[in-house]
Parts: C-alpha cells; sequence; structure tokens
C-alpha cells in the first residue's frame, strides 16, 4: 500500500517525489485557517494555515519551542483544557469548522484521535480492556468484543505480542508496546484523523521502527498529522511536511509547508535547508 | 555474565571507603541532640499516655476482667459493680458509620469539584473555607447540632420513619426524635469533611495528568475521564481518607457529649433518642464520678485510645502508600 | 521577513460558553419543576418546605439530564447528571459554615455586653438577666492556659520539625509516623492523660497549668507538621551556600534556614493555637472549672471560654444558656481570626520565599 521502501532510512529524492497520494480512503480531511493560540497574554503560534488532505500522512517539523506541539493541540480542541489557553482561526474536519457554536469539544476529539509524547495506557486497565476503552468512554456499542480487540491491535501491529495475554495490565508492557496499545486504543474509536504528538521520542530505535510501519498501514483508513522532531521520521513516513519556527520572542509561524519530497529536496526558504541540514535547532 | 566486564580489567578489589569525620562543632553537637530529644519527646509523651491510662485504668480492670469488653451496662459505682463498654462501643461505631455515609460522599464530591471542575477563582475561597470548618471548635457544633439541627431534622426523621420505616434503622418505636444517634452522626460527619475532603483532593490530584489527558483525546466526557482514571486511581487513598475521618469521628466528645442522650443497650433505632459513645460517656459523667467510676472511665478511656491510634496509623500508612504511587508513573 | 507585526494578531476565539449562556436553559428546568412540584404539593397530601426543595432538586436533575439526553445521547446526560452531583457536594461544604456562623453570631450577640468582659458568674443567681455577670474569669484562663500551651509546644514542635527535616536517621522516620498517630488522638484522651498523671499520681490538683500541659499534647503534632512542610520549603541551595561559607550547622539553621521560614513557623504557630483554644473535653479534668477569677494559672480551678460555654448551655436556666451562646461567639470570632491570621501569614510567607 505504501511505495516508500521500509528499510531505506535516508532521504531518497526518487522515492519522495512520487508525490501525495490521492485519497479514496476513509480518513478525514483537516484545515487549518489562520489559527493563533495563546496561554494567557503569551501567543504561541499565529495565522497557522494548512491543508491535511484526507488519507494523506502530514509531519510538522521545527526547532522546540516553536508551537508544533499547540498546534497539534488546537486540532482536536485539547487546548482549551488549559485554563488560560485561547485560540483564533478555524479548523475544518471534512469542511465543517470544530470550534463552531454547537459543536461538543467531546465529540470532536472522537473523531479527531491523539496519540501523545509519552505511553499513556490505563493503568488499572487490562491490554483488552485499554483498546476497548475508547468505545466505553464514548458509550458506543460494540457487538464483537474479541473482533474489535484483535483487529485494533492488528492494525497497531502489537496482535502477536499480546494475543495470549488480553488479561494482563497495560503497565506491564514496554514502552514501544505501551505506545502501540495507544495507537490500538485510539484507533478503536474508528477517528477520522490521528494526531501524533512525538509518538517515538520517548522510544527505542526498534519500537520506533515499528510504530512508522503502524503508521503508513494505517494511512489508508485514517488521516494522520505527526509532530517528529526526527527529520529521517518525517521524510520516510509523511506525504506532506510543514516547517515551524518561532523568532525569538515572537509566536511561532509555519515557514513553509508541501509536499515532503519538496521540502526536503528543493526548499523555497533558506530557512528550511538550514534547519533540515542542521545548521540551526 | 558480563564479558564486557572481562574485557575491562581482571577484578581488582575495590577500595573501602574511607570514614570521613563529620567535625561538627561543639554547637552542633548540641543543637542536635536538643533536636533530636525534641523528636524523642514526642515518643515518650505517647508512652507516658499508654502508661498512665493503663495505671489507673487497673483497678477497674481487675474488677470486670475481661467482661470489661462484653458488658452492656455501665454502674461501676453499685455493689457489685458491673459495667463494660460494649454498648459504648457500638455507639461509637454507629455514629462515626452514620458520619462517614454523610460525610464521605459530599467530601469526594468537593474533592472533585475543586481539582476537575471548578476554575481557580471558585476552588480557592472554596479549599479555604472548607478549612475554615475544620477550624470551627468542636463545642460549636455540639451547640448548633443541639439547637438548631435537631429541632429543624424532626420533620425529617419523621418523614424516614413513616416511609421508610421498613428498613431498621429507620424504624421508630415511639414517635419521639432528637437526642439521636441519627443527630449526633449528622453533626459528627460535618465535622470530619473537611479533613476527609481534604485528604482526597490531595490524593486525587497526584492522578497522573496524562492519562486522563488521553480519556478527553478519546472522547471521554469528563465524567468518563474521571470514572476511567481518577476515581481508580485514587481508590485506596479515598479508603485512607475515610479511615482518617472515621479516626476524628471515633474520638469526637464535645459535641456527642451535648446532643445525645446516653442509654445503655444496643439499638437499631437510630432516629429515636439513646445511643452511647466512649469520648461523650468520659465527658458526662467525669465531674460528678466517684473514685470506682473514674477508674471505669479512664478503661474507657483507655479502649479509645488504642482503637484510635490503630485507625489513624493503618488510615496514614494507606494515604502515604497513594501519594508515593504517583512517582512510579 | 514574513513576520507579520503584533497588530495583525487576530482576536481569541470565543471557545467555552460563558456562565450565563451555560445556566439559562438549566435554570429554566429549575423553575418550571419547582413550580410544578409546588402544584404538586399543593393537590397531593405532601407538605414541608424542606420536602418541596428535595423534590424539587431530585426533579432537576432528572428533568436536566433528559433534556440533554434527547440532544446529546446517554455519555453526555450521565456526565451532565455527574456535574450537577459534584457542583452540589461543592457548595454542600459551604453550607454548614455559613448556618453555623448565622446561627451562633445571632444567638449569641444579645449576650455581648460590657459586662460580659468585666464580671464574673460569682455572685450570680439563677433569677438574674443575662446581662448580669459575664466571662471575665474564663477569658482571664483561656488566655493563660492557650499562652502557656503555646510556650509549652512550640519550642518542642519547631525542635521536632527541625530534626524531622534535618536528620534522616530512625529516630526521625519513627517520629514522623508517631506525630501523624498523635495527631489522631482524641482531646478527651489527652485530658485524661494529664488528669491521670499530673492530678492522680503527682497528687497536684486541677490547674490552669494541668490544662495547658494537655492542650500542648493536642498542639504539637499540628506545630510539627505544619513546621516540618514549611521549613521543607526553604531552598537547598539557602542551607548549602551557608555551609559552604564555613558556617557551622546550627548556625546554619538558626540564623539562616529558621528566619528564612519565619512566617511560615508564625503559621504553625497560630494553626497550633487556632487548634487548641475552642478544645473543651480535656479542660473539663484538667482546668475543672470555676465561677470566679483565678488568676494563678499554677494552682487552682480555672474557667476557659469553652468550658464556660459548656457548663452554661448544659444548664436548663434560658439566662444561663443565653450566656453560654455569647461565649460561643466570642470563641469562634476568636479561632477564626485566629485562623484567618494563619493563612494570611502563609500566604505572604509563600511571596517572600519564591
Amino acid at each position: 500500500m505504501t511505495d516508500i521502501p521500509m528499510a531505506d532510512v535516508r532521504i531518497d529524492t526518487a522515492v519522495l517525489s512520487t508525490g501525495p497520494k490521492i485519497s479514496t480512503s476513509g480518513g478525514g480531511s483537516l484545515r487549518a485557517d489562520g489559527v493563533t493560540a495563546w496561554f494567557g497574554k503569551h501567543c504561541i503560534i499565529a495565522g497557522v494555515d494548512m491543508d491535511m488532505p484526507a488519507g494523506s500522512v502530514t509531519s510538522i517539523i521545527g526547532p522546540s519551542g516553536c508551537g508544533k506541539s499547540t498546534f497539534l493541540r488546537t486540532l482536536n480542541r485539547m487546548h482549551e483544557l488549559v485554563p488560560s489557553a485561547a485560540m483564533a482561526g478555524e479548523v475544518r474536519l471534512d469542511g465543517v469548522d470544530i470550534y463552531g457554536a454547537g459543536s461538543r469539544p467531546a465529540l470532536m476529539r472522537l473523531r479527531i484521535g491523539m496519540v501523545f509524547q509519552k505511553p499513556n495506557p490505563f493503568p488499572t486497565m487490562s491490554i483488552g480492556e485499554n483498546v476497548l476503552s475508547g468505545l466505553k468512554l464514548a458509550g458506543i456499542p460494540c457487538r464483537d468484543k474479541a473482533e474489535m480487540t484483535e483487529r485494533c491491535l492488528n492494525k497497531a501491529g502489537l496482535w502477536a505480542e499480546v494475543k495470549d495475554r488480553l488479561g494482563a495490565p497495560a503497565g506491564a508492557l514496554s514502552g514501544g508496546q505501551q505506545q502501540r496499545l495507544c495507537i490500538a486504543r485510539s484507533l478503536a474509536v474508528s477517528p477520522r484523523v490521528l494526531l501524533m504528538d512525538e509518538p517515538c521520542s520517548a522510544l527505542d530505535p526498534s519500537s520506533t521502527k515499528r510504530i512508522e510501519e503502524t503508521i503508513r498501514e494505517i494511512s489508508s483508513q485514517v488521516t494522520v498529522v505527526i509532530v517528529t522532531h526526527n527529520m529521517q521520521q518525517a521524510a520516510r513516513v509523511s506525504d506532506y511536511t510543514a516547517f515551524f519556527l518561532a523568532d525569538k520572542g515572537e509566536p511561532g509561524r509555519i515557514v513553509e509547508f508541501g509536499p515532503t519530497g519538496e521540502i526536503f529536496n528543493a526548499p523555497n526558504d533558506p530557512r528550511t535547508e538550514d534547519y533540515i541540514h542542521g545548521r540551526f535547532g | 555474565m558480563s564479558d564486557l566486564g572481562l574485557l575491562v580489567e581482571t577484578a581488582r578489589p575495590l577500595p573501602q571507603p574511607r570514614v570521613i569525620t563529620p567535625g561538627l562543632t561543639t554547637g552542633d553537637k548540641v543543637f542536635r541532640f536538643l533536636a533530636a530529644a525534641a523528636a524523642a519527646s514526642v515518643l515518650a509523651i505517647l508512652g507516658l499516655v499508654a502508661l498512665f491510662l493503663v495505671l489507673e485504668a487497673e483497678p477497674a480492670l481487675k474488677v470486670s476482667g475481661l467482661k470489661f469488653l462484653t458488658t452492656f451496662e455501665w454502674n461501676p459505682d453499685g455493689t457489685p459493680a458491673h459495667f463494660g463498654i460494649a454498648a459504648l462501643i457500638y455507639g461509637t461505631a454507629m455514629i462515626a458509620f452514620i458520619a462517614l455515609v454523610v460525610a464521605l460522599p459530599v467530601a469526594v464530591g468537593s474533592a472533585l469539584f475543586v481539582n476537575e471542575y471548578a476554575p481557580v477563582r471558585l476552588g480557592r475561597p472554596l479549599v479555604a473555607l472548607l478549612d475554615l470548618l475544620a477550624a470551627v471548635p468542636s463545642l460549636i457544633y455540639g451547640m448548633w447540632g443541639l439547637y438548631y439541627l435537631q429541632p429543624h431534622l424532626q420533620g425529617t426523621s419523621r418523614w424516614l420513619t413513616d416511609h421508610l420505616g421498613f428498613i431498621p434503622f429507620f424504624h421508630t418505636t415511639r414517635p419521639v426524635f432528637g437526642s439521636s444517634m441519627f443527630i449526633a452522626g449528622i453533626v459528627v460527619g460535618l465535622m470530619v469533611l473537611p479533613i476527609v475532603a481534604s485528604v482526597t483532593r490531595e490524593v486525587l490530584s497526584q492522578a497522573p495528568r496524562g492519562v486522563c489527558e488521553a480519556a478527553l483525546a478519546l472522547g471521554g466526557s469528563r465524567w468518563g475521564m474521571i470514572r476511567s482514571v481518577i476515581l481508580p486511581f485514587g481508590r485506596s487513598g479515598i479508603v485512607g481518607a475515610a479511615m482518617l475521618g472515621l479516626g476524628r469521628a471515633l474520638g469526637e466528645t464535645i459535641a456527642i457529649a451535648l446532643i445525645l442522650a446516653f442509654n445503655f443497650k444496643i439499638t437499631t433505632q437510630i432516629l429515636a433518642p439513646g445511643g452511647g459513645s466512649v469520648a461523650g460517656l468520659i465527658a458526662n459523667n467525669f465531674g460528678e464520678a466517684g473514685e470506682a467510676q473514674r477508674h471505669a472511665l479512664v478503661a474507657a478511656g483507655l479502649a479509645l485510645f488504642v482503637i484510635t491510634l490503630i485507625v489513624n496509623t493503618v488510615a496514614r500508612i494507606i494515604v502515604n502508600r497513594t501519594s508515593k504511587g504517583k512517582m512510579e508513573d | 521577513m514574513n513576520a507579520l507585526p503584533a497588530a495583525a494578531l487576530p482576536q481569541p476565539r470565543k471557545v467555552r460558553r460563558n456562565l450565563r449562556e451555560l445556566a439559562e436553559r438549566p435554570l429554566m428546568i429549575l423553575a418550571l419543576v419547582g413550580v410544578a412540584m409546588a402544584a404538586i404539593f399543593a393537590i397531593t397530601p405532601l407538605s414541608g418546605m424542606v420536602g418541596w426543595a428535595l423534590c424539587t432538586y431530585v426533579g432537576f436533575v432528572v428533568a436536566d439530564a433528559f433534556d440533554i439526553y434527547r440532544t446529546d445521547g446517554p455519555v453526555v446526560a450521565k456526565d451532565r447528571i455527574a456535574t450537577v452531583l459534584v457542583a452540589t457536594a461543592g457548595l454542600c461544604t459551604v453550607v454548614p459554615l455559613v448556618l453555623i456562623v448565622v446561627y451562633v453570631v445571632s444567638k449569641g450577640l444579645g449576650g455581648i455586653t460590657r459586662s460580659f468582659f468585666t464580671e464574673t458568674l460569682e455572685s450570680v443567681g439563677p433569677a438574674d438577666p443575662a446581662t448580669v455577670g459575664g466571662a471575665k474569669h474564663a477569658i482571664i484562663g483561656t488566655v493563660e492556659q492557650v499562652g502557656l500551651a503555646t510556650l509549652l509546644a512550640t519550642p518542642l514542635g519547631l525542635m521536632t520539625a527541625v530534626h524531622l527535616t534535618q536528620s534522616r536517621g530512625r529516630l526521625a522516620r519513627v517520629t514522623r509516623v508517631l506525630v501523624d498517630a498523635m495527631s489522631g488522638i482524641p482531646s478527651i484522651v489527652a485530658g485524661l492523660f494529664i488528669y491521670t498523671m499530673w492530678i492522680v499520681r503527682f497528687h497536684e490538683g486541677f490547674s490552669g497549668l494541668a490544662a495547658a500541659m494537655a492542650l500542648s499534647v493536642l498542639m504539637l503534632p499540628t506545630v510539627a507538621r505544619t513546621a516540618e512542610e514549611v521549613i521543607k520549603l526553604v531552598p537547598n541551595g539557602l542551607r548549602e551556600s551557608s555551609l559552604a561559607l564555613g558556617a557551622p550547622e546550627w548556625k546554619t539553621t538558626t540564623r539562616i534556614i529558621l528566619p528564612a521560614a519565619r512566617s511560615g513557623l508564625v503559621t504553625a504557630t497560630v494553626l497550633g493555637v487556632s487548634r487548641i483554644a475552642g478544645e473543651t473535653a480535656p479542660l473539663l479534668m484538667t482546668a475543672f472549672g470555676s465561677d470566679a477569677v483565678n488568676t494563678n494559672p499554677w494552682h487552682g480551678p480555672q474557667s476557659a471560654l469553652p468550658l464556660f460555654a459548656f457548663q452554661r448551655v448544659r444548664n436548663a436556666i434560658p439566662t444561663q444558656i443565653a450566656r453560654g451562646w455569647a461565649g460561643a461567639l466570642v470563641l469562634i470570632v476568636l479561632v477564626l481570626a485566629l485562623f484567618t491570621l494563619a493563612r494570611a501569614a502563609a500566604a505572604r510567607g509563600r511571596k517572600v520565599l519564591r
């Protein structure tokens, strides 16, 4: 389903320039329009416009503190959970503003799932319960629980490792397994979009590889937006890449956004080029 | 096993650590000694409490023997003297139980309200008010309970008997209400509410935030997050908080002495006058007590001391363990 | 380069609904349910204000949840019920304090006259009105007993806290557990302890000192625990820099650490005082009570405000009960003032330390 060879960790121009795929899948299209976010008086990001087409993988790169994570959190209304947080602009899921009057945050988060930097399975639940926890939380009935558990764990590439101990506590898994469990948990509610906030930064290289495989597999069914510090990872998994940058004391802004191949091989902005080649950040 | 170790060096014995003299001045030594002595005084006071209570309770315990724990009557001055704390312990436990039934749901609710629902501007003053409630003296709770709450609960008590009388606790033989374990329990419940609430708040605030966010990010409602993350995490801490409240409730004295009409029967009729309480009885009878009765009262106090000490220590251990649990996350 | 000027930032969007919008519909439902319940109460044998309020509340919770259920489904409805119940619990913690303070003020205010502070009960007969006689003797007793207890418990408590924070030995571990255990001692047991030791074994009579000793047993754990928390807040760098300057340990503690934590230590002491000022039970068997002034705390029965109030309200004579309420009012004002003072000192101390 994907035309990027897995083993290739270098940035391969020929492969990347095959361009973004056109979606015919189950993912939703997400569009940010002039997104600006504050914590108290402090403006974190300003005027971010971004189009994340259905079924694509978009990566967001940039140095620390440029507002990548904050931007991601505005995309499923997690941002407003911080008491002093404010935002402006629009985020459209399949054309509908998720901040619109009458839209419920919980419902939006159900459609736009999120995986966090640190794996955070529910410690008091078993592995199987964790997978189904989203359905239970949202009150979605599930007819065949065993089938659902297996399907989601399979998608997250964890089934083979845990199928014999679904009743074991989730805390007993390794960090990489926990993160894949969190992905499985997010997939169980069939989100339209899955946001990932540096999902591999706390993991070892082999777990990272498994999760990258998972991302590519699920991208046919769900639109993925991933924040990462690892530029190779962005090049490997994404169709589009956005480069964020914040000047000192200024809010973070989007410097360049386009097909991943273009951003990595022929960036328009000199700052993008400098960052990609490790000259700063 | 580790072939890496072999590569580096063949085992050369590690040197013994040197002894470093702390080089304390005389002032340091004196100061350290004073601080340690102060700490030891806590130990000494607890030991002395036990010692003197035992010494003074001994004559009474000799008279009654083990029956002290099983006798219902309280007649230490009679011949033969016949007394024990069975009914009192029952009453104490019943009042404490009612108190917890009143206090625990409100405490957990208010803890959740302050932690998860209320904006900071509302939560802070609420916490301050709750602490203030804890500072109100027991005597004032008792007077308020006796003069304000008791008349106002007449109707409620009557209604409970009339409509829920089939539940044994709400059955009342004679329609007389007041001076009951029910009212004493409610007042004591209000008194222990602040401590249960503040410990619960402390414990629940340590639920791992990342997991809470994950529950919300899955599309869970706030209540769903509380049910699936916060309450399971804080369960044992809430138990500990409840036990701390229980310890306070068991030792509550003046409010109960003012409200309760003492009798020495075990009854499930909590709405009717009557009931017992170890601490309340001591406060009530001490002034007019003769020699024999005083020994008996001290013996009752000793029992109370032992019970509250056990309950409190176990509660603290549970609470502290929950607080430590957060670091493993 | 492409950085826009700051003025170009848009206005924040209103994401959360404000209180007015949130409350509008529920309030309407509440009013409807209230009227409906009033109608039901009018035509059925149900009666009583409390009953009506309770039924209205339950009716509101159900109706409100159903209203949400129709539009948003069961999960949101459950969330709504939980929100209403939790908010009610939050409110419930405020109600008793308000009720108690208002009631004590209304009952006690009438008894607060000049004579309450200047006269005793020595020559007061049962027929005298409440304006005759006062609690001068009790006020003197409380001041002396609480003062002595503070003198006993504060140094011990502070030094215990110093040991708890600076030593990692076995004694410190054991003491920490025991201080917690001690804070759970029922106040009546503290009274019994001093009674059995001081009065029975040592053959000293009832006195203010005995009361002070019982109170200090209750005050010690409060002071020690609060002071420990406060001393822990002092930045470790302060201690290390003093030691690095060559100051001996005891000077570092007494000249650097304790002064840095000063306002917090004041809080610890005042919290301890507010805990014991209203204690009644231990005084019954230590100070015993008296109707006349006894300024000598070392010898002879003494009264105290809580004891005064307790003994008055147990009396069947209305004028005595009125005096008791006046005593209760003075007591609650005193305790709440002390407590507020402690909180204010704590708030200022935190600001200084940060």
